[in-house]
């Protein structure tokens, strides 16, 4: 079933860390496996935001050596950002196995993601000046304490609460998924794609890496794709909804935009609550009614429908 | 409209002109069979004894009992405060009851209901008063998808706009919109009328075995056996006594509403091969 939820602030930072954990904590019912958050936060111009993991949760929990080899590989992250020129200006675990960097860096994006996520068992989560990607499992309320999310201040947020149906229950098949490699680009998505490995197979033939057999990535990839050919956000929605297959509702944000785009059978809930400052979307109003207790205007959006608000 | 038997206005509407052989059991525009029909383990409950509580603080199982309770102890007037949109509030009573729901509800509210009358201030979810047997649903906000799906009797109300696939699988009593509704609305729609006084969204009336539907604005496109009917003085006057019922008006006036019915050729579908269906369409 799957719940997801987005919000924006029109022109200022909020408690987005706080507000989404209570949005994701009240769709819990709806997919208790995983929970994640993309999170825009007041990043810099001048420094990368990477959020990566070095396991998955599942391993750490079985096995002895898997703890010498995370020492290994977080070794060789460092090792290779060194040699890509890449500097380190702070770090910290989130957990054993995931880890906040923020460097800097003036070469080439993607071949320094390609040559990190080269190294056995890591796998980048994002990487933006704003964007902070953190997913794991268990519920909202258990991810974010486990992250310290209650403190993280910004303008907008999107999150996933998954029911796995048609990949693992792991870190790699949670949602958000970020747009590789386009930096401060994520999707959470609500449903299923019937044309998912059509368009894989022509998205990996341009190039496009895929870390899961989870249809929502396509998504992501997609639009990194339609953005990467030169199209505006709405524009790369709106097309996906011609050329996308299925039943879905998702949502996308970038640095300093949240977008949300509905199959044409309209088949996947999504409520929609919009003032002059705030946005707020959920699969369910019970969650903007977390943020919002007092009573408020919402709707459906239509069959069909695409929207992009601007922070 | 006195003098005029219940098949002549039927017919006259466009409604239920053959036989739904072995579909339902129902019968059709029978005046005295609601007023007549309570179930023997009903509460007797005294309109005037008012009660109300605040459901900030439950679960909606606390609440739907808490309902309950009140009908068992005579109260036939209940408001239910701060419902916070919670799924499945309202659900499942069968008595004669005037409810408000001070806020919105969420998914399935006033499901499998039979008589009593709701009154909700906020908006609704998916699925609101799905299974509707009898009494009135009024909604003062806007509504979800599958707005009274299968609901086969009462009236249900919404007096903004609606999701997609508004009175899915109808199968009798009235359903009115004030605002827009979403694609598929009246699909599979078997018995019933729907009053749509905004546009109404793509593949309208899709596969509709009967029933009526009445639209005030656009029509951005009809589905499969969805055809323009013929307005008669018994439906213009059908619908302005029903509108002024719930105070509410066509934008553009009674004249400017369409009416939309089965064409009826994919109807039959029992008797047709599998080659033959795709003929009719």
């Amino acid at each position: 079933m799957c719940g997801i939820a987005g919000l924006i602030h029109r022109g200022k930072s909020s408690d987005i860390g706080n507000e989404m954990t209570a949005m994701l904590q009240a769709l819990k019912h709806r997919g208790p496996d995983s929970t994640g958050f993309a999170l825009y936060g007041n990043g810099s111009d001048e420094q990368y935001v990477m959020r990566f993991k070095l396991a998955e949760q599942a391993d750490v929990a079985v096995g002895f050596d898997i703890h010498r080899q995370i020492v290994e590989r977080k070794a060789q992250v460092d090792e290779r950002m060194a040699e890509m020129g890449a500097s380190i200006v702070d770090e910290a675990p989130a957990t054993e196995y995931a880890y906040r960097y923020t460097f800097t860096h003036d070469g080439d994006l993607r071949r320094l993601i390609d040559f990190i996520e080269d190294i056995d068992g890591v796998e980048i989560l994002s990487i933006g000046h704003a964007l902070e990607l953190i997913k794991d499992l268990g519920d909202a309320a258990v991810v974010s304490g486990q992250y310290g999310l209650g403190s993280f201040n910004g303008t907008h947020a999107i999150g996933h609460t998954r029911m796995a149906t048609e990949s693992d229950v792991d870190i790699r098949s949670a949602h958000p998924y970020w747009a590789y490699p386009f930096s401060d680009v994520s999707v959470v998505h609500n449903g299923q794609l019937t044309n998912y490995w059509t368009y894989r197979r022509e998205l990996e033939r341009r190039g496009h890496r895929f870390m899961s057999n989870c249809d929502s990535e396509l998504i992501a990839v997609y639009i990194a794709d339609r953005i990467d050919r030169g199209d505006e956000l709405e524009g790369a929605m709106r097309r996906s909804v011609d050329e996308l297959d299925g039943v879905f509702t998702y949502l996308v944000a970038t640095s300093d935009q949240l977008g949300m785009a509905k199959d044409v059978m309209a088949a996947k809930p999504m409520v929609l609550y919009e003032s002059d400052d705030f946005v707020g979307l959920a699969s369910e109003e019970v969650a903007i009614r977390s943020v919002f207790p007092h009573e408020i205007d919402t709707w459906d959006p239509y069959n069909g429908e695409v929207r992009v608000w601007q922070a | 409209m006195a003098g005029v038997n219940e098949e002549h206005k039927s017919h006259e509407m466009g409604l239920h002109t053959e036989q739904l052989t072995g579909r339902s059991q129902q019968r059709f525009f029978s005046a005295s069979e609601e007023e007549n029909f309570t179930y023997p383990w009903s509460y007797p409950v005294d309109f005037d004894k008012h009660a109300e509580f605040d459901a900030a603080e439950m679960d909606a199982n606390a609440v739907n009992l808490r309902i309950r309770e009140l009908m068992k102890a005579g109260h036939g007037s209940i408001t239910v405060k701060n419902p916070r949109a919670q799924h499945s509030l309202g659900v499942g009573i069968l008595n004669r009851l005037n409810l408000t729901f001070e806020g919105s509800l969420g998914y399935f509210g006033c499901g499998l209901i039979d008589g009593p009358n709701v009154h909700i201030t906020g908006r609704v979810g998916w699925s609101c008063a799905e299974n509707m047997m009898a009494g009135t649903v009024v909604i003062e906000k806007n509504a979800g998808s599958l707005f009274g799906a299968a609901i086969r009797g009462g009236d249900l109300v919404c007096k903004g706009q609606a999701g997609a696939r508004v009175g899915i699988d109808q199968k009798g009593g009235t359903i009115i919109v004030g605002g827009s509704v979403g694609a598929f609305t009246g699909f599979m729609m078997q018995r019933g009328r729907m009053v749509i006084l905004g546009d109404a969204g793509d593949n309208l009336g899709d596969s509709m075995y009967d029933g009526t539907i009445y639209v005030g604005g656009e029509i951005k496109s009809l589905g499969v056996d969805c055809v323009e009917g013929e307005m008669t003085d018994l439906d213009r006057k059908w619908l302005a006594a029903k509108l002024s019922l719930y105070g509410m008006q066509a934008p553009n006036g009674i004249d400017s509403i369409k009416k939309l019915v089965s064409g009826k050729q994919l109807w039959n579908y029992d008797n047709l091969e599998p080659t033959e269906k795709k003929l009719v369409l």
